[in-house]
């Protein structure tokens, strides 16, 4: 069950974010738009599909209601569950509001986002504040959001947790020159309760097992803070095409360190179309108590067999088209696009094994696998 | 942690209420005209980036500071 519980934390914040989105542009609300997504996700054994569809209505050029509803419908044959258990299917369903206030340079923005599958639900709560400063050339903001989880296990009645979930951010945008804008963004993030998940295993060295290993419940610490740091910057090219940059630091209680280096090229081409060529690398160390296999049973306080949290590498190759359609003829309708993006992302294991390749324990072959990603959606803009 | 993040708000606003309406911009308004094409949009798809960020956050141990909105990723 790593993707559900990893899933639906996850997404509520993303939610967040997309809900409180137009807060870096403090002096003006978001357009009137419509989006309507259709997401997959295929890698690892892991098919993740469903709609997401966000609306978004101002009144007054100073108010700002969002909504966001988003589903993800889960086929899982991952490594995890076919190491351990059987696979499965699963539904997650996730619903937010926005509401943006905008008063001269200052935007305030509130949301609350509600995420929900059988074995977990998310509340997530959200303040957000920005300013223009500088004669409009600086966007500085700040943000606080606040989750209560409640983690269930299916077949497991009695079995009820509950996680805290809280963020802190800061963030900075700057105008440079007229062709080049830079940003800075900072969070802090603090988790509270049970962080594993109740379903995973962890595997150890067991002379009485044929396989020459068992598997026991992963154990996790019950707090862990994280602070990241990104700085980004996007510049416009004397053709009319821009490139874009992001370098992201970060570190957590638990030993984890990453960084995440991206660069990108926006190109338009004639009046219709917009092409996207991007690459992301993403490279992290392993958590100080994750181990793929255990020199024996309750080896140590905390345990950790999740590929997550191992030490690996990722690369990510993206090209996306947006066709802005011709007019349809409604008078309410500005405009409107048809997208298509398309991500490869390859991520190679470092010292989590394939168990089911077979070999002596510790010396299996290194995991590593292809992910497939698509997003196609149409936008109106009203 | 929090109160790095109270030194930061309080550098900020010290900053931004220590005169801001005397600074000179270095950019003028005539010259921003770029910022305003399509493709300067950091987030010209929000339900699109969203839905990438939480593949992200899915599948890496990484997270937070991913919003030039101020909005993030504050899951774990």
């Amino acid at each position: 069950m790593t993707t559900l519980r990893r899933t639906s934390r996850t997404t509520a914040f993303a939610a967040i974010a997309l809900l409180a989105n137009g807060v870096a542009q403090a002096a003006v609300l978001p357009d009137d738009r419509a989006d309507v997504l259709y997401h997959r996700y295929d890698g690892g054994g892991v098919t993740i599909d469903g709609p997401s569809v966000l609306l978004r209505k101002k009144f007054a050029e100073k108010y700002s209601v969002s909504a966001n509803y988003y589903m993800d419908m889960v086929s899982s044959a991952s490594i995890d569950v076919m190491t351990t258990a059987s696979p499965y299917t699963e539904e997650r369903t996730q619903g937010g509001l926005s509401f943006d206030l905008l008063q001269g340079k200052t935007q305030y923005s509130v949301s609350y986002t509600l995420s929900d599958e059988s074995d977990y639900t998310a509340n997530t709560a959200s303040v957000d504040l920005s300013q223009d400063i500088f004669g409009d050339l600086v966007t500085v903001s700040f943000g606080f959001s606040q989750g209560w989880d409640e983690v269930r296990k299916n077949g497991d009645d009695a079995f009820e947790e509950t996680v805290d979930r809280r963020s802190y951010r800061f963030g900075l945008q700057l105008i440079v020159t007229p062709r080049l804008m830079t940003g800075l963004n900072y969070e802090v993030i603090t988790d509270e309760g049970f962080l594993n998940n109740p379903y995973r295993s962890v595997r150890y060295l067991d002379e009485t097992s044929a396989r020459g290993f068992s598997f026991q419940p992963e154990l996790y610490p019950h707090t862990r803070t994280s602070n990241a740091v990104a700085i980004n910057a996007r510049y416009f090219l004397p053709h009319r095409a821009a490139v874009h940059g992001e370098y992201r630091y970060f570190t957590d209680t638990w030993g984890i360190d990453a960084s995440t280096v991206s660069i990108g090229y926006t190109h338009p081409w004639g009046k219709r179309w917009i092409f996207e060529a991007g690459y992301r690398w993403y490279d992290q160390s392993a958590a100080d108590f994750y181990s793929d296999l255990f020199p024996r049973a309750d080896a140590q306080n905390f345990l950790a067999r999740d590929k997550e949290l191992s030490t690996f590498t990722s690369h990510m190759f993206s090209l996306g088209a947006t066709y802005e359609l011709p007019s349809l003829g409604w008078d309410r309708l500005r405009r409107s696009t048809v997208n298509l993006f398309y991500d490869r992302i390859n991520y190679q294991y470092d010292d989590f094994r394939d168990i089911t390749a077979g070999g002596a324990p510790g010396t299996e072959e290194l995991y590593g696998f292809d992910a497939d990603v698509f997003r196609l959606f149409v936008s109106g803009w009203f | 942690m929090r109160a790095s993040a109270r030194l930061a708000l309080l550098l900020v606003l010290a900053a931004a209420s220590s005169g801001c309406s005397s600074v000179e911009p270095w950019v003028k308004p005539y010259e921003r005209q770029y910022f305003a094409d399509i493709v300067m949009s950091a987030e010209r798809d929000p339900a699109a980036a969203a839905y990438l960020n939480h593949v992200f956050e899915a599948r890496e141990g990484g997270r937070g500071a991913t919003g030039s909105h101020g909005g993030g990723c504050g899951c774990n």
